[in-house]
């Protein structure tokens, strides 16, 4: 068996979301994007507190309702039913904006379609002309909060790189990812390039390089 | 003496004109006041300007509006959700105009134009497609980009309380919009669960003072938008 057909699939989504978490410092304000981001709130070690933002208005987010006890207007960005926490806030859309887009929110955690060497993200269209454009407040969110956080399959479904060189779909926002959390790796975008600072078990750097289309540094810091 | 309370959505709706500009607030079917939006459906004026974060799904409410042509252009942030096919075939068939506008832009937008401000800069979509043709300036050594505040003939806003001089509180994050909406808008119609006693509500506890509200209908028991949705409703 080749190297290149061998099997490689690192963590699973729910050890991705907890490399995330473990990141998160105690006492951080943080939004979470809808999809796998959603999973880094069940990761949270014990003994710290973070809060979560949604931006369509409630900081104090909690875990979803008991069966039976959802109430539409208690919901999340992703329009799903959820809790608020003892000591939640309400408030409006110009508020929750301001949070935002003000810089008050500490760390973002987001999907992707792809990211590129340079810390580009494009998440919000594939840019084909029959598709409905529709952006939500990705763009706000990559623009005002502090530090943005990627959580993505390395590769999509066809196996093709998600972290490239120049991102081929319309852009998110410009420079604005700091961290990249993949199944196969944690990778930093630095001012040098995309540095590779874990590796998940049995993954190689070779490996990951193959399944990227940027250049990579190895600078791992669990060897 | 001040009473902004009338007796059915039909009147609180009753002087939206065709090719008037409406905000409507909703994140999805949170806050969506139905109830006022398929009056406008009944009153039946078109060529309108219709603000609001999303379009609306299935075949009631705003997807109704949209659905029975009312609508002549949409500025939105995000146009397509589950259940949402009214406006991607329409949209799709070139009959209906789309203004997609990042969500905290359209706050901020809205947010301005209730307080006066013609127009702003923010760093949001800079180096996108968004952002293209727009005047762009630099402070501190960051680029930003120039947005104009939105204002509106009306707002329709679902909020939980009110008394008659309009003050309003609400539930929850069915709030979103409302709040910034009744501020930009020349007449703003709120559909309230109750209509309380002035003085009941903690004055510190007003969301919305009632100088931003013109009109007050109290829908005791709003229909659920999923829950039509789910039935297969249509509208009307």
């Amino acid at each position: 068996m080749s190297m290149t057909s061998r099997q490689v699939t690192g963590w699973t989504r729910e050890e991705m979301a907890a490399l995330v978490a473990a990141d998160i410092p105690d006492g951080s304000y943080v939004n979470l994007g809808i999809g796998i981001p959603e999973l880094v709130a069940q990761c949270v070690p014990a003994g710290v507190e973070i809060i979560l933002q949604t931006e369509n208005g409630l900081l104090g987010v909690g875990p979803e309702p008991a069966e039976g006890t959802a109430d539409l207007e208690l919901i999340n960005a992703g329009k799903k039913p959820v809790t608020a926490i003892p000591g939640a806030a309400y408030f409006h859309h110009g508020d929750s904006f301001t949070m935002i887009r003000g810089g008050h929110i500490d760390i973002c955690v987001l999907g992707a379609m792809q990211v590129s060497r340079r810390g580009d993200l494009a998440n919000w269209s594939t840019g084909d002309p029959d598709a409905i454009p529709a952006v939500g407040g990705a763009m706000d969110l990559v623009a005002g909060v502090r530090k943005i956080f990627v959580i993505t399959e390395h590769t999509t479904r066809k196996g093709e790189p998600k972290i490239v060189d120049e991102c081929t779909y319309p852009l998110t926002g410009k420079r604005v990812v700091e961290r990249i959390y993949t199944n196969l790796a944690v990778l930093e975008v630095t001012e040098e390039g995309l540095v590779v600072r874990k590796l998940a078990p049995g993954v190689t750097f070779g490996e990951v390089e193959e399944k990227t289309a940027a250049p990579l540094i190895d600078g791992q810091c669990n060897r | 003496m001040i009473d902004k309370q009338v007796s059915s959505p039909h009147e609180a709706i009753t002087s939206i004109h065709d090719g008037a500009t409406v905000m409507i607030g909703g994140f999805g079917e949170a806050g969506s006041p139905i109830e006022l939006i398929h009056a406008l459906v009944d009153h039946g004026v078109g060529n309108l300007t219709v603000i609001s974060n999303n379009t609306g799904s299935g075949r009631v409410g705003l997807a109704a509006l949209i659905a029975n042509g009312q609508v002549r252009k949409m500025i939105c942030s995000y146009p397509r959700s589950a259940n949402s096919m009214v406006f991607p075939e329409l949209f799709r068939a070139g009959k209906i105009e789309l203004e997609l506008v990042p969500q905290g832009t359209l706050a901020e937008r809205i947010r301005a134009g209730g307080a006066g401000i013609p127009a702003f800069y923010t760093a949001t979509s800079v180096g996108t497609q968004l952002a293209e043709g727009k005047e762009s300036r630099t402070f501190d050594g960051r680029e930003y980009v120039l947005e104009h505040g939105l204002r509106a003939d009306f707002a329709l806003v679902k909020a939980e309380k009110a008394d008659r001089y309009g003050n309003l509180i609400y539930n929850k994050t069915a709030g979103n919009f409302g709040p910034i909406m009744c501020t930009a808008a020349e007449t703003a119609i709120v559909q309230v669960r109750e209509v309380v006693e002035v003085g009941e509500i903690d004055p510190e506890c007003v969301v919305t003072p009632g100088i931003f509200v013109s009109r007050v209908v109290t829908v005791a028991s709003p229909e659920q938008e999923s829950a039509l949705v789910a039935a297969g409703s249509v509208y009307p």
